[in-house]
């Protein structure tokens, strides 16, 4: 199964606010730390290799690179 | 017994430093290292002479290379040298991860039972030496020459004009091969221009070996960021003899010079296993990662192998490994080339078949050398996140990377292999360019069983039939080359080779290589297999 690009979240907004929330007492390198940590998780979730390789060359897209 | 390190080698001058003409040789080895003499024992083993070229006077001081994998203690097995690595090791399988001072992560890298050999033995380097120059005294055809330098050579068409200095005079010999066994620092890779490609990194280790009664349970320890040395890393394991060896992370900025001073390697040795402790130094050695690789191994007649053709760090056990390795492949075709039983391209496939086993050894050593010393903040914001999720999410122990150890490469794509008889993700394991598999049989084990030449195996677990040995060997006799036929019926030998309900036939290589397999005995498939295992 390709990268999911199209939304399929219930509550767009309340995942965003989620995501922030998790950062709010955090300083740079904790937050660093977190997103890690987070990608470690959810790369392990998506359990392909494939998905999660197309979805760091969209991010890195993103960024120019 | 006497420290075989006090043993010297005396030179003793060969007639053929007296000859006006160089002295013809089939197969010079340049090295009596683990790796030439591996090359050396397996000429031996196939009746074929060889003449080693070492300018040590005594074994190789240090202890290095620690240890010895399943693969290399079957090839020596092979080789009728493992019985004293066996007797005289350590032997282990278990390798344990700390964060801190908590375990994080358990490895066992020989999970089933029915193997002859274990996953690994401990034993110093100079003690595998040590039991290999006496195997190859015994066989009386490797011929050790010590205290000699190579200080010219020059490739011909037909083999190779080498210039060796020895403590009275120097001399000449025309080899039609010669094997570079001769390390990281080879001569001959000098010598011959050849540029050794890749990485040095900065981080830099400290080995320390030490003389220690301990009673630890013999297995690897590897610790991140542990108390005695905070940030960094270090390694605990045995060898023979009541002797450890203590790696610790050091930084690239440590001072080298005071690094190895003893009295503060000491201060690092008490403060990872106690203030009160009583030890003795056997070896100090400051070292940095390389990663770097001959863009070729083969050049005409000149071979080279283990590090003198690639380097490696030396969290996995690769290094020492992967060369043994690298003599077994090459020595069974050189010994059909010498003996015009298959074309000189055979060694072709040395390239075609180590060079991507040396990548595998440097993909894994370099993704190791990236998790233990990490060279960006995203890389120990990474590394660290794994580690801390590791003492409590089971699926990132796995990502924990403190060395991949050394396991046989498989040779998938080599030109030797016959297109697999199987369909498509039948038993992988056993698929063309993979190592046999060992496995117990009724009078003894599966590795032992196969011929120093081809083996045909036809492994049917209802037993064995008087038709299917007749056309067994039927289609050995079909062969240019001496086949063995071999019937096996033993159950775990069948599960292993996917024939626990359907028979098969294998065909395996001089090296217990697969070279092929099929479902059926197919007398002209066989012959056709033989023929393209060889070169032709």
């Amino acid at each position: 199964m390709p990268l999911m690009k199209q939304a399929h979240v219930d509550d767009p907004d309340g995942l965003y606010a989620a995501i922030l929330e998790a950062h709010t007492d955090l300083s740079e390198n904790e937050s660093a730390a977190l997103n890690a940590r987070l990608v470690l998780l959810l790369a392990n979730h998506i359990g392909s290799a494939d998905v999660v390789r197309e979805a760091l060359t969209t991010a890195r897209k993103s960024l120019g690179k | 017994m006497t420290d075989p390190r006090q043993l010297a080698f005396a030179h003793r001058r060969s007639a053929d430093q007296d000859r006006l003409q160089p002295a013809h040789h089939p197969v010079v080895i340049v090295g009596a290292g683990p790796v030439g003499l591996a090359a050396a024992l397996g000429f031996a083993a196939r009746g074929q002479a060889s003449t080693v070229i070492d300018r040590k006077a005594s074994l190789s001081d240090g202890n290095r290379a620690i240890c010895w994998s399943k693969r290399t203690l079957e090839i020596m097995d092979r080789l009728g040298a493992a019985e004293a690595l066996l007797d005289k090791g350590v032997t282990w399988r278990t390798g344990k991860v700390f964060l801190d001072d908590r375990l994080i992560y358990t490895f066992d890298l020989l999970p089933e039972a029915g193997h002859r050999m274990p996953a690994f033995v401990n034993l110093q380097q100079f003690l595998f030496e040590h039991y290999a120059i006496e195997a190859a005294k015994r066989t009386g055809l490797v011929d050790l020459r010590w205290q000699e330098d190579v200080t010219g050579i020059e490739p011909t068409t037909d083999g190779a004009l080498l210039s060796i200095t020895t403590p009275v005079g120097s001399y000449r010999i025309l080899a039609d091969w010669v094997i570079a066994a001769d390390g990281a620092r080879s001569t001959l890779r000098r010598l011959m221009g050849l540029g050794f490609e890749g990485r040095v990194f900065a981080d830099q280790f400290l080995i320390c070996d030490i003389h220690i009664k301990m009673d630890r349970p013999v297995e690897r320890w590897f610790w991140f960021d542990p108390p005695f040395n905070r940030g960094r890393s270090a390694l605990l394991h045995r060898q023979a003899g009541d002797v450890w060896r203590l790696d610790f992370q050091v930084g690239s900025e440590a001072d080298r010079d005071a690094e190895v001073k003893p009295e503060n390697v000491a201060k690092r040795v008490r403060a990872m296993l106690g203030e009160d402790i009583d030890f003795t130094f056997e070896w100090i050695s400051l070292y940095r990662f390389q990663s770097r690789r001959l863009k070729r191994f083969r050049h005409g007649r000149v071979l080279f192998a283990g590090d003198a053709a690639h380097q490696m760090s030396p969290f996995g056990a690769r290094g020492g490994n992967s060369g043994v390795q690298d003599a077994d492949n090459l020595v069974w075709k050189l010994d059909l080339v010498l003996r015009d039983q298959a074309p000189e391209r055979l060694l072709d496939s040395y390239d075609a078949e180590r060079i991507p086993a040396a990548d595998e050894n440097l993909l894994n050593t370099t993704r190791s050398t990236d998790f233990i010393a990490p060279k960006s903040m995203a890389s120990r914001i990474l590394r660290d996140g794994v580690l801390a999720l590791a003492a409590s999410e089971p699926f990132a122990r796995r990502l924990v990377n403190s060395g991949r150890l050394s396991v046989a490469a498989t040779y998938d794509g080599s030109p030797l292999n016959t297109p697999d008889g199987f369909t498509a993700g039948d038993c992988p394991t056993t698929r063309p360019g993979a190592a046999a598999l060992d496995a117990p049989l009724s009078d003894g084990w599966l590795l032992a069983a196969l011929d120093r030449g081809f083996t045909s195996a036809w492994f049917c677990a209802e037993g064995i039939s008087a038709d299917a040995l007749a056309r067994m060997e039927a289609a050995s006799a079909r062969t240019t080359l001496p086949v063995k036929p071999l019937i096996v019926s033993d159950a775990t030998a069948c599960t292993r080779y996917g024939a626990a309900s359907t028979p098969a036939c294998f065909l395996f290589r001089p090296d217990g290589y697969i070279a092929a397999r099929w479902r059926s005995i197919p007398p002209d498939a066989i012959a056709a297999a033989l023929a393209r295992a060889t070169g032709r």
